[in-house]
């Protein structure tokens, strides 16, 4: 350690040693770069589950997010019943020369209309063309992931102990702690010690909400135009509730507002 | 007369294109040092083409020529700074009887035509009338003052061991065990030759995050591309040098003369790679640690050969 010039032989060893390893260079243009999951690239936008509730807009720190809509009326859906009105969404446009990619939006969405999507090469040459409009942001929506598997150890997601908790009420099920509904399940099976757990109502107010709280759904994995539409519209009114547990099989069937 | 003409043309091969080879080993081997690739699209494959493109690229450059130059000085820089490199290697064998021009004298005019190289750098220091420029130019010469005596030194270890100043003599003089007897002058020699062509980690004339970019700061276009090729054309020579004076030239034991050249390629290259190694693994030096190591390191350690090669050649004798 203390021989003289030590220091200096070790500084050589370290570039030879360096020059013998693979460099780090990501060679980005012609190889795509290994990016890590949930990346935030471009915020893509799922229409038809869009309200037109403005919360996105009002939440957005850099109010970069434009959104115009009408009303139009519905006809009425049984004889004699009231005609109900719904927003119709006319311009969506995100400007992401203002997006900080805080994700706020995202999070303050209650329909799951915006997600991450990891695409980040939409570089341009004048400002104004970083405001992408609906169809844009329609675009982006294809290249959104799969959401990440539940962790089988984690507790349910609060949209399928919703449903299930609508579904105990329509079934009527009094026996609240035990639940023999709920154990059939296979996915309960696998952890039986939760199925003493009376469920979490944490949520009441989205208990009435199945359908945009199935969460098995996820607009990601349908093609684009084949997809349900407007499901979120008839989410906003009470529904029979879906099946406990097992997400409806033919993606029409969440939607109910039909 | 047509045997002189291949010959200049040989050196004026190899002084173009042997630069060009180190400035490529250079940035690959550097990239990799640091974990880099490099260049890697001149040219298609791993960027060979580099320097070709960079060539290129500073002859198209325009020529800026501030005001307060002094226009001949300035403009005669590069050249006082590049020829020298080029004579050098007219001395350099680089076979048995492959000399360009056998000088009995071969070691005294390589030692001294080096010394010119400086005298390009002090041009474009004062000529370009600039304060970077000049503190450049002053830390080249206080440079070149500390570092010539133990190069000259440590080069008249060799020739005092093989009893000629013909840089072919020498080399055909050599013996393997001269690697050791003459260790301490070969590493003397190699660093003061760093220093001499103000290689980092002896780049204190240049030293870019201090002095703009010392005496080159005004100089752009192809005379910048220039000097830069004085760089590695000083590294080829340096790396020659210290290959006929310690490492016997042509000669391997054991393999043909014949492919001499070859040898000579390999071990100038092998040389060179150690002082691209060198600038890459070591921080520039202060200006007080250059003469430090000068005077208080290189100095005595080549005298002390000085004394040990005499001993040792009148003991063989």
């Amino acid at each position: 350690m203390n021989v003289p010039g030590s220091g200096l032989a070790r500084g050589l060893a370290v570039t030879l040693r360096t020059m013998t390893r693979r460099a780090a260079t990501r060679q980005y243009p012609d190889v795509p770069p290994d990016l890590p999951p949930r990346s935030r690239g471009v915020i893509a936008l799922f229409e038809e589950n869009c309200t037109v509730c403005m919360l996105c807009a009002r939440e957005c720190p850099d109010w970069c997010i434009y959104i115009d809509s009408h009303k139009e009326t519905m006809p009425a859906r049984e004889e004699g019943a009231r005609a109900r009105q719904r927003n119709v969404l006319d311009r969506f446009a995100i400007d992401f020369a203002l997006c900080m990619y805080c994700g706020i939006c995202i999070e303050a969405c209650p329909f799951d209309a915006l997600f991450w999507s990891p695409e980040f090469e939409y570089a341009e040459y004048d400002i104004l063309e970083l405001t992408h409009e609906k169809d844009r942001l329609r675009e982006w929506m294809w290249t959104v992931p799969p959401p990440p598997a539940q962790d089988p150890l984690g507790e349910p997601a609060k949209e399928v102990l919703a449903a299930e908790k609508a579904a105990g009420k329509a079934t009527d099920a009094p026996a609240r702690p035990d639940r023999p509904a709920r154990t059939e399940r296979p996915v309960r099976t696998e952890r039986p010690a939760r199925t003493e757990r009376p469920a979490r109502v944490d949520s009441p107010a989205r208990a009435d909400r199945p359908t945009a709280a199935d969460g098995a759904e996820r607009p990601a994995k349908l093609d684009g135009p084949d997809r349900p539409a407007a499901p979120a519209v008839g989410a906003a009114e009470p529904v029979e509730p879906v099946e406990p547990g097992e997400p409806p099989a033919e993606p029409g069937g969440a939607g109910g507002g039909q | 007369m047509l045997d002189t003409a291949l010959k200049v043309l040989g050196v004026l091969a190899a002084f173009l294109v042997l630069p060009l080879l180190v400035g490529q080993l250079e940035h690959k081997t550097m990239a990799h040092m640091q974990s880099r690739l490099g260049p890697m699209y001149a040219g298609g494959f791993h960027g060979w083409a580099q320097l070709v493109a960079d060539g290129v690229k500073f002859v198209q450059k325009g020529e800026v020529v501030p005001a307060a130059v002094d226009r001949p000085v300035y403009r005669l820089a590069p050249a006082v700074a590049l020829l020298p490199y080029l004579l050098v290697l007219v001395v350099v064998p680089v076979g048995a009887g492959r000399v360009a021009s056998s000088l009995d004298l071969g070691l005294f005019f390589a030692l001294a035509v080096t010394g010119i190289g400086v005298v390009g750098m002090l041009m474009a220091a004062w000529a370009s009338a600039n304060k970077y420029s000049l503190i450049g130019g002053l830390r080249g010469a206080a440079q070149l003052l500390a570092y010539e005596l133990p190069l000259v030194l440590a080069a008249v270890s060799p020739a005092m061991a093989a009893g000629t100043l013909s840089l072919s003599g020498i080399v055909e003089a050599w013996k393997p065990w001269w690697l050791i007897w003459q260790a301490p002058a070969a590493v003397v020699f190699f660093i003061a030759g760093l220093a001499e062509i103000r290689r980092p980690p002896f780049d204190m004339p240049l030293a870019e995050s201090e002095l703009v970019f010392g005496y080159l700061t005004e100089y752009t276009g192809l005379r910048f591309a220039l000097f830069i090729l004085a760089e590695y054309a000083g590294i080829v020579v340096i790396s020659a040098l210290t290959t006929v004076l310690f490492l016997g030239g042509w000669r391997i034991p054991g393999l043909p003369d014949s492919l001499g050249p070859l040898w000579t390629l390999v071990k100038v290259g092998l040389l060179s790679f150690v002082v691209i190694w060198v600038r890459v693994s070591y921080p520039r030096l202060r200006e007080d640690q250059l003469q430090r190591l000068a005077w208080l390191g290189l100095v005595p350690v080549a005298l002390a050969q000085l004394v040990l090669t005499g001993v040792v050649a009148v003991a063989v004798a």
